[in-house]
Order: structure tokens, then sequence, then C-alpha cells
């Protein structure tokens, strides 16, 4: 029993993480039809940002739990502006133009990790936290380390966060008609290019929460660990739904766990198993779960 | 004499190979309802889509000062022009008073006149817009178009696949509107253009061929046969 | 002579110069100036160059499926990786000679695509870019997971020579090696070409330009489309057995998205849809993936000041910004500069190939030139 809670309370945390780069790309694709391939150089930015803020602030603040909250600041700083710079500067000038702009943000993915990993080395780092992060929560007999339920908790925040800005703000009702009818949205007469630019952004912090919580997780940050994480927040936008927020949720938590039980009985299968979710998905459903059939832009 | 609001010269539009208008020329007078007509597949919605720059067009459409060519689609509806596109393209996701609320320009909306013409509207605010009847949605899609003062009206074909009872709330809509934006309107209901229109333009194989009255166009049976199809 | 005439001998004797000098370099004995790090015809160089034509003829198996049938498969490196691991593993753990390793790997690079082409060619657009990927990563997945203790994870399992061929092992037979290289590369490029330009090869063009076209006039796109990616696929598997051959050993990087990223790449810096630009772009990419780490250590790279030698000796670097570079202005791809052979496409014309959505081979029509900025 105690393995299950493990198990179930470890794969809901992957699903946490799935779901904060999921969300970003599903609503930059929603809105902009552009794949997004460089969210996964987005986290890693994120989260080398973070780790060198805190390691650059190692001696002006004291307390670690301090250190580590700014750094993490910084992290998502950083992500929300290199992903709106590369937004304005990369994908806009290609509006329209989808294929293109994939490619570039295929582009932007290789130069990206590659210009990492030429300043700060190939190898694993480190980010410093406090040690409760580390520790352990009894719950029902199973020692689970407390970093899964902070991802937890975030990922339920930053969905509960989006829901609520899609819900209550202009800008959320802009992007939710986007989602659905782009040119109508500039036939009302609103500059719809505003909020591509403030997607990217959103997608670019939630990607870099989900950098530096991966960290965490998985006790190393390293260049390509935004790449492989990348494929399964794919697989999790696609089976959810492109464009949809919820859909991104629920998808994230059935590929977390999924994963994580059938990983645990056989290694490797896990994956597996998703890649077989995700292709039955789209044959019985193509649009996803909670996906529109085809968002006309 | 009335002075031209909308002066349109030598549109012309390809979408992918096909030369859909081929020089467009007409003029838009400030004021009452100007009706665009002409068979299916001539150019009329094209046309409206290239004056709201959904499409991208070639030649000069000017707009007091503004050549709307040059313009991005945003940036025209700023300068107040208003859109209710074929097939209504209300957002089904949003409610309807949210489809209304997106549609404000700037601060002053006329809600009291729209929920005034529309009192239906105001009832189900919260209705989701994809669970709307096709009559409903029409009264969303002119709605949001009204909500702004417009200096310009462009309307394409409300009428579509409407029961004669909507259709003529509908007309009744229009002209109440007219009364104070000028409105051009593509319509294949004669009837309604009988009503509503001031002047017509008929379009053939992407451009013009009359450029008038409306009155004069539909007394001429013979024309209105040769141009529109079955009268 | 008029201009088309003057072309279209020079398509016929273009490639034949190009193969006929390629073919003969093994026996020229140059030093290449720091370009190689050895002479032209020492073992190193000619396993690089050896490389540089097997990804040659691996990027224009890709190309016909995304430059001239226009579907945009994230899964390609997973048959040029049942190519590399068959032939690693049967050497190596089943003590298969070359005849039977040949004839299997034909064998399952003919079914495999066919039967995962079948199913994934349901869907069209992202969706199916993302089956492919799918498919691809359970291949990864397979293959790290070390069913028997066959592909080795990790580490990967090296082929086994004692049943080969003798002339193909140890360093000095190097140049067998790039012959066949060589070989593989012409082969696919005489295949791809002679397929584009015969009648199954215009209707992959035809859907790559309209697919809902071609299936009013009664063809039927699926069946093409599967044609197309067995096709590309088998060719592909091909390419895995000459790398496999040439770099000794099978590992996993080979059946990762970045693999299928990289092909893209390498199509795309060349000139997608045209006859030399995929063989450029791979070469190119080959080289500096290869080189540049070792001129960064040395030569002028080196005396630049650290913020800039460091991210210029990361090739993914300089081929990624290089990528975003081309796809801004020159869209072509580098045979746009000297507009080599024909230009039967690119990336303008896959606009409307990949779509978002659909199924059984349906396109949702693409909608017309939208708002301008």
């Amino acid at each position: 029993m105690d393995t299950f809670i493990l198990l179930t309370v470890t794969g809901l945390a992957l699903g946490a993480l799935y779901f904060l780069i999921a969300s970003g790309l599903s609503l930059i694709y929603g809105l902009m039809g552009v794949l997004n391939f460089a969210h996964g150089a987005f986290l890693t930015v994120g989260s080398y940002a973070a780790w060198w803020s805190s390691v650059k602030l190692q001696g002006t603040i004291g307390s670690i739990g301090l250190r580590f909250a700014v750094s993490v600041v910084i992290g998502l700083a950083v992500g929300a502006g290199v992903a709106a710079l590369v937004e304005l500067v990369l994908i806009r000038p290609l509006y329209l133009r989808h294929i293109e702009q994939v490619l570039v943000t295929v582009g932007l993915s290789f130069a990206l990790v590659a210009l990492v990993q030429a300043y700060w080395g190939p190898d694993l780092h480190t980010i410093d936290v406090p040690s409760w992060l580390n520790g352990t929560t009894g719950l029902g007999g199973a020692h689970v380390p407390n970093y899964n339920f902070v991802e937890i908790l975030v990922a339920a925040g930053v969905l509960a966060g989006l829901l609520a800005f899609l819900r209550f703000t202009r800008y959320g009702l802009i992007i939710r008609a986007g989602v659905e009818n782009r040119a109508m949205v500039t036939a009302l007469g609103i500059d719809v290019k505003k909020a591509f630019t403030l997607v990217f952004a959103i997608g670019g912090v939630a990607a870099a929460l989900a950098g530096v919580l991966a960290g965490i997780h998985f006790s190393e940050i390293d260049p390509t660990q935004g790449t492989s994480l990348l494929i399964f927040a794919f697989i999790v936008v696609v089976i959810g739904g492109l464009g949809s927020i919820v859909g991104s949720a629920v998808a994230a938590v059935v590929v977390g766990l999924v994963q994580q039980y059938v990983n645990y009985k056989s290694t490797g299968i896990g994956d597996l198993s998703v890649v077989l979710l995700l292709a039955i998905t789209l044959l019985i459903r193509p649009g996803g779960l909670f996906g529109k059939w085809s968002p006309t832009h | 004499m009335t002075s031209a609001l909308l002066d349109v010269q030598d549109l012309h539009v390809y979408l992918g190979q096909s030369h859909v208008l081929q020089g467009v020329s007409f003029s838009v007078p400030e004021g009452g309802v100007t009706a665009v007509l002409g068979r299916n597949g001539v150019g009329k919605t094209t046309t409206m889509r290239a004056l709201m720059g959904l499409v991208q067009p070639r030649g000069r459409a000017t707009l007091g000062d503004a050549d709307l060519t040059k313009l991005p689609t945003h940036e025209i509806v700023r300068l107040g022009v208003g859109y209710v596109p074929e097939d209504r393209e209300v957002f089904s996701q949003l409610t309807v008073e949210e489809n209304l609320r997106l549609a404000v320009r700037n601060g002053s909306a006329r809600y009291d006149l729209v929920y005034e013409l529309f009192p239906e509207l105001r009832e189900r605010g919260g209705q989701r817009a994809g669970t709307l009847s096709g009559g409903q949605q029409q009264m969303v899609a002119i709605a949001r178009a009204l909500l702004n003062e417009n200096r310009l009206l462009l309307v394409d074909e409300p009428t579509k696949g409407l029961a004669p009872l909507l259709v003529a709330e509908v007309a009744e809509v229009l002209g109440k509107a007219s009364e104070t934006e000028t409105i051009l309107l593509v319509e294949q209901n004669l009837g309604v253009v009988a009503r509503l229109a001031r002047d017509a333009i008929v379009l053939d194989q992407g451009r013009v061929v009359y450029s008038g009255p409306a009155k004069d166009l539909l007394a001429d049976q013979q024309r209105v046969r040769t141009l529109l199809g079955v009268a | 002579m008029e201009p088309d005439a003057l072309r279209r001998h020079a398509r016929l004797l273009l490639p034949i110069v190009v193969f006929g000098v390629l073919a003969l370099v093994p026996q020229i004995s140059v030093g290449t100036h720091g370009v190689f790090s050895s002479p032209l015809d020492s073992p190193g160089t000619l396993q690089l160059l050896g490389l540089m034509l097997c990804f040659g003829g691996i990027a224009l198996s890709y190309d016909l499926l995304f430059g001239y049938t226009g579907l945009l498969s994230f899964g390609h490196a997973l048959y040029v990786a049942v190519g590399v691991y068959l032939t690693a593993v049967a050497t190596a753990k089943w003590g298969w000679g070359l005849a039977p390793t040949l004839l299997l790997t034909a064998v399952v690079g003919l079914v495999l695509p066919l039967i995962l082409g079948a199913v994934s060619l349901r869907v069209s657009g992202i969706a199916f870019a993302m089956v492919t990927l799918a498919f691809a990563e359970a291949g990864s997945t397979l293959a790290q997971k070390n069913p028997r203790g066959w592909t080795g994870s990790e580490e990967g399992v090296s082929v086994n020579y004692d049943h080969l061929p003798s002339w193909m092992v140890g360093v000095f037979n190097t140049k067998y090696l790039y012959w066949i290289a060589l070989g593989y590369l012409v082969a696919v490029f005489l295949i791809v070409n002679w397929a584009v330009d015969s009648s199954p090869g215009r209707v992959w063009q035809a859907i790559r330009e309209n697919e809902q076209r071609v299936q009013v006039l009664g063809m039927r796109p699926f069946t093409h489309k599967l044609s197309a990616f067995v096709l590309a696929s088998f060719l592909a598997t091909g390419g895995g057995v000459v790398y496999v051959l040439l770099i000794t050993r099978a590992d996993p990087s080979v059946t990762t998205p970045s693999f299928t990223l990289a092909l893209l790449l390498m199509v795309v810096i060349g000139g997608a849809g045209t006859r030399w630009g995929p063989v450029l772009g791979a070469a190119l990419y080959t080289f500096l993936d290869h080189r540049l780490p070792d001129w960064s250590n040395s030569g002028f790279i080196n005396d630049l000041p650290d913020a800039l030698s460091k991210p210029l000796s990361q090739p993914l670097f300089v081929l990624g910004v290089l990528f975003i570079l081309l796809v801004y202005f020159l869209p072509g791809g580098l045979v746009g500069l000297a507009r080599l052979g024909p230009r039967r496409g690119g990336l303008e014309t896959l606009e409307q190939a990949v779509e978002i959505g659909g199924t059984h081979g349906d396109v949702v029509e693409e909608e017309e030139v939208e708002a301008r900025l």
C-alpha cells in the first residue's frame, strides 16, 4: 500500500511537471498555431538562471530559503523575458507562416541548448535548496519526498491562476476567443499580436518553473533536461487537446500516473504505454480529449 | 450631393491561383444603405474581406484620409469600421455577454441601443454562444457590430439561412441602424434590398457591372435576371 | 546552345562529375590544410567523408517525405535505428554473417514502415508528426531497455566483424567503407530522382500542393503517401546499415527525436525539395558537427574572446543559428544561393501541406491570405 501511495504521489508530481510545460505549449499552439520546439529551451534557460543566481547570491543572502526564493524569481523572470524576446524578434515577423515558425523554434532549440552548454558545460549542476524540500513526509506508511507535494501544489496553483486569468481578464478573453478564431478577433479591432507575446511570456514562466522544479525532482539540472521532458509534454498536449488548459491538466495526470505505475512494474514500459496512449487517442479522437477539431485562425 | 465615404479604386485580389477581384471600383456615399449584389462566387464576400484587410488586396480603398489597403485589420476597425461576417463567426466557447464585451472598442459602448434592438440577448447573457440558434447567433453578430459607433458598417449576407420572420427582424434592425450609420450590405434577398438600399452595386466575375440607385436596378426585370440569376 | 538544353545537359552531367570525383577521393593523397585533421586519403578523413555521404543519403530519404510529399515526420530516426541496431545485434549477438543480416534488415525495413505508416497516416498534419514522434520514442525506449541484453541500453552494442567480409574490417580498409557510403548515396540519389519524376512521384508532389484536389481527381492520397513513407523509411534503414558500419557501434543516440530534427535541419539548410539540397545540408552539418570542436581548440576561434569562442565551438549553436538565418533569408536553402538544379517546391508550398488536424487524408482547406502585419 505504501508503494502505491508513493507511486501515486510521484506520478502526480511528474504530471505536475508535464502540465507546467504543456500549459504554455497548449496556449501557444491554440492561439498562434505555432508548435514551439524551443519550449524545452525556455525550461533549460530558466533553470540555469535560477541555479546561477543561487550560486552568485551565495554570501550576500544568508538564509538559504530566501536565496532560493530570489533565485527562483530570477529564473522565472529570465524565462519570461527570453520567451517574450523570442516571440517579438523571431516568431512575429513570420506571422502566418506556420512551417517557418516551427522550423525557427527547432533551430532555436538547438542553438539555445548549445549556448547553455557552451557557457556552463555539459555536466550537471545542483540547485541549492532548503533542506526540507528534500526531506520526506509520512503519508499512509509511505515516505514521500516533500518536493513532490510542492510540485503538485505549484501546478495546481498555476492551473487555477491560468483559468482565472482566462476567465476574468480582458487578455484572457482575447486569448480564449483567439484560440477559436483569430481572424475574427482582429476583425473586432483588437491587435491580437500583443496577446501572442503575452502567451509566449506566460509559457516561458511556466516552463522556467518546471525547470526549477525538475532540477529539484531529479536532483540535477543539465542542458538536455528540457528536451527530454519536452517530448512528454508534447504528448500530454496532444492527448489533452491542443489549445485546452484543462485538457493538458487531465492528460498530464493520466500520463504521469501511467508512466509511474507501469515503469515500476517494468522499467521503460511505462514510457511505451504513454506512447501507446497517444497513438490510441489520435486514432480515436485526433483533436485530443478536450481539443477543438481544428482551430480556425 | 452626398460625398463618398468610401472610395474603392481598382481593387485586385488573388486567392491562390485565382484572380477573384479583377479591378473593382465603386464608391459608397455617406449615409444610408448601399447594397452589393451578384450571383454566387462573383467576389462579393471577397470584396468585404479585402476592405477589412482579411485578404491581401491591391489597389486603393480610401475611407476619409486613410487607405484601407495599407492597414492591418485591427487598425481598419479602429477607424470606425464595423463588420458582420458572412458566417456570423461568433465565438461559440464564449457567452453572449462575453461576445459582446469583446467587441467593445473604446469606453463608450452602446449597450442600451443593442439591448433595445435585441432584448433577447440581455436575457441570454450567460449562455454559451455555441448553443444559440442560427438566428440568435446572427443577432449577436449584428449586436456586437452595433455596439460601437461606426463610420461604415460592412454586413455580409445577414439573412442567409434565416426564417422569414427573422429576415424581417434583421431588416428592421439594419434599417434602424442605417439612420445613423452608413452600411455596405451584401445581400441576395432582393426584398431586403428593396426595403433598405438606396444605392446598389452589382458584381460579375470580379468586376462592377452596375452602380446606381437600387430602385432603378430592381425595376429593370431583364437586368435583374441577367445579372443576378433567377430574380 | 539554348539555356534549356544547356540545363538538361548540366542535369545529366553534374551528378556524373560529382560522383566520379568523389569516387576518386581515396586515391588522392593530399593535405587538407586543417579542413580535415589529416590528409584526404587517410582513414580518419575518409571516415568523416563517408559519414557526410551517408547522411547525404539519409537526408535525401527524409526529403522524400518532407520536401516532396509534404509529410512532416518527427520519427524518421526510428528507421535509421532499425538499420543500425539490426546490423549490430545480428552480427554481435546472433553471430550472423553479412548476407542474412542484410536480408533481415531489408525485410524489416519494408514491413515495419508499412505497418507503422498505415497507422500514422490515418491522421495528417501535426497529429501525424506527433504519432511518428511517439513511435520513434517507443523505439528509443526499446533500445534502452536492452531486451535480452541485445541492444545494450546506454552503451549500445558494437558490430562484430568476425563473420563479415574481411575488407570491411580494420582501419586501413576504411576506403572500402567510404565507397560503400558513396554507393549508398548514389543509389538513394538515383532512386529518389527517379521516384519523384515518375508518375507516383508526381502524385506525391500534387499531394503536397493540394491533397483535396488529388482526392477529387480520384487518386487515393493514402496509398500514395504510404508508398512514399515506405520508400523513404526503407532508404533510411539502408542508411542506418552504412552508418553503423562506419562508426562500428550502435547506440541510442540514433533513436532520439534530436536525430530526426538534425535531419530536418540538414534538409532545410541545404534546400528542401531539391536534388542536391539535402546532400549539401547533410555534408555541412556532419562536417561542422565533427570539425568545429577541433577547430575551436586551435585556430582563430580560440583567439576570440570567451563570450564568442564558447558558443562558436558548439556545432549545434552554429548550425542552429545558420538554420534560423536560412529560414528567414533563404528559405530555399543553400542551393537557393547557387541555384543548383530545378526547384521543385520548397517551404512556401509546404504551408499548404502540413495542416492542422484532419483524418483519413482529409485536408482542412488553408484559409486565404490573412491580415497583414
